[in-house]
């Protein structure tokens, strides 16, 4: 392996000061698991690691009506969060399945999104949960919207001396569920062909159909039956991984469906839509094809779940609906 | 910068070492400190065969920065004999039941094993699937070491 110093500042200045003083030759390194495998497969050649473990306060997930994310916040923190799963769920889905617990206890939320994989588990749960990325260098703070923070494969708007401080995501609307689906082959230690995450607010959590989603009834009847209740989405987003040569949001079907009743009919056409938006290309997990047919699938399956865990019916079936 | 001298504590004793800033865990325990029982397969964190505890909790040290493990408690398969070099009940449950065939996923394994057990003393079967999917195991074909891990947990 390449060879590299490895600085351990203890606090953010200097942490700052050391990487402007190394600049393109010096890399931040989180849990290491990106960083470490692309030095090994010589697809990054850093001269210096700079790590952020030592830094106090990046590791913790506060909530304050504002919920605050560390960049140095494990994957396996996030999966343990009571929290996170209740309220902001489609975060848990994704870092449930996201490489081995061995990689979740080191990999970093952080490191996640600044390596900017098409792929990257946590990127559409952030996209539909509305999370401000805050930057922070030696000469300034700034935040960006997680929309504006991807800018290619492997690229973001980062600056050379630029590291993420804190992901803050605000408390969604009341009646607010939200899903993600990792498409892949197997359970563990697989990169997904599609990541589908969907967050839906309704203006109400009891319907009268409640029961209809214990059963395995079809999603195409349960939602006409729905119909009767006069359920308004009151916020919706959709988002897409591996979609895109970025992980996206489908605004044009969300814009479908914010503020109207749900139907079969129109979560059928936001589906749709979706697929129109996206620009799958083909590659070796999954044909453009395959992606275009899973999009229309899986945006109207985690619009179910989101659903779901609105109205949260006391009986589920088992083994859990799978939508 | 060149070497660093790391202190940590490795299997209950206080070890002090010389090294290189750039190499990884594995490297440190194999290369340096001579404790060949962690095994390197994939080397890029795929196959847990590399798998140790570092603070309890399972990492693959093949792409852990060495640098990382200054002031922590790290524990590899060579830790779980007790003081009279009796094996781990968990070991002596993996040779007891055929979980062990070319053994060279077994030190990764056991340790993922013990892992899952500490936080969880009672898993389900689904557990236990979901505990060990970090470690890929090419003979067995896993039903033995779910037996295994089973067993020791009270549940066979
Ligand atoms: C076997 C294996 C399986 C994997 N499975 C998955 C998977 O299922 N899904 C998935 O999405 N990913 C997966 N990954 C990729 C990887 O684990 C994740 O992307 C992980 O979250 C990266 O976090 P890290 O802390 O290890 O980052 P590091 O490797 O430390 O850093 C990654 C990048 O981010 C930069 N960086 C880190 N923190 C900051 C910060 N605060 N500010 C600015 N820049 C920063 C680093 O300079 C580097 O460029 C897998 C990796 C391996 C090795
Ligand atoms: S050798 Fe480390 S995971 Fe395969
Ligand atoms: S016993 Fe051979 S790989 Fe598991």
């Amino acid at each position: 392996m390449k060879k590299f110093d490895y600085f351990k500042p203890t606090s953010l200045e200097e942490a700052l000061t050391l990487f402007a003083q190394y600049g393109e030759k010096a890399k931040w390194i989180a849990g290491g698991t990106d960083v470490i495998v692309m030095i090994k497969q010589k697809t990054m050649t850093p001269d210096v690691l700079i790590s952020l473990q030592g830094i106090p306060g990046l590791g913790e997930i506060k909530f304050n009506g504002t919920l605050s994310i560390g960049p140095m916040v494990t994957h396996r923190m996030i999966e343990k969060s009571e929290l996170i799963k209740k309220d902001f769920s489609a975060l848990a889905d994704a870092v449930s399945w996201l490489g081995s617990i061995q990689i979740r206890n080191v990999a970093t939320i952080g490191g996640n999104i600044c390596t900017a994989a098409p792929s990257a588990d946590t990127a559409t749960p952030l996209l539909v949960l509305g999370t401000q990325v805050k930057i922070k260098s030696l000469k300034e703070e700034r935040t960006v919207p997680i929309e504006a923070f991807f800018k290619g494969p492997g690229a973001t708007v980062l600056k050379t001396g630029e590291m993420i401080k804190e992901l803050m995501i605000p408390k969604p609307l009341p009646n607010t569920g939200s899903a993600y689906y990792k498409l892949q082959r197997r359970l563990a230690l697989d990169l997904p062909i599609l990541g589908v995450s969907v967050l839906l607010s309704l203006d109400k959590n009891k319907v009268t159909c409640s029961d209809m989603l214990c059963t395995t009834s079809p999603i195409s009847s349960i939602l006409h039956k729905m119909e009767e209740d006069q359920i308004i989405c009151k916020e919706v987003r959709i988002a897409l991984g591996v979609a895109a040569p970025t992980p996206m949001r489908a605004v044009k079907a969300e814009g479908l469906l914010r503020g109207k009743p749900l139907s079969d009919e129109l979560l059928e056409r936001v589906a749709e839509t979706a697929v129109q938006e996206a620009q799958p290309r083909d590659s070796i997990r999954g044909e453009a094809w395959y992606r275009r047919d899973m999009i229309r699938v899986l945006v109207k399956r985690m619009a179910m779940k989101s659903i779901e865990r609105v109205i949260q019916p006391e009986e589920t079936v088992f083994p859990e609906r799978l939508w | 910068m060149g070497k660093q001298t790391l202190s940590f504590t490795l299997n209950g004793e206080p070890v002090s070492v010389e090294t290189e800033s750039h190499l990884t865990l594995l490297q440190l325990l194999r290369d340096k400190l001579e404790l060949i029982g962690t095994k390197e397969g994939c080397g890029m964190g795929e196959c847990g065969a590399c798998t140790v505890l570092l603070d309890g909790k399972t990492v693959n040290s093949c792409i852990f920065p060495a640098m990382e493990v200054d002031g922590k408690n790290v524990v590899t398969i060579e830790g779980l004999t007790d003081a009279q070099g009796n094996l781990h009940p968990l070991q002596k449950a993996f040779v007891e039941y055929g979980a062990v065939q070319c053994g060279f996923c077994t030190p990764g394994m056991v340790l993922a094993a013990k892992s899952l057990l500490d936080e969880n003393p009672k898993p389900t079967e689904e557990e236990v699937r979901h505990g060990i999917a970090g470690n890929l195991c090419r003979c067995t074909g896993y039903i033995q070491i779910i037996q295994a891990i089973k067993a020791v947990s009270g549940q066979i």
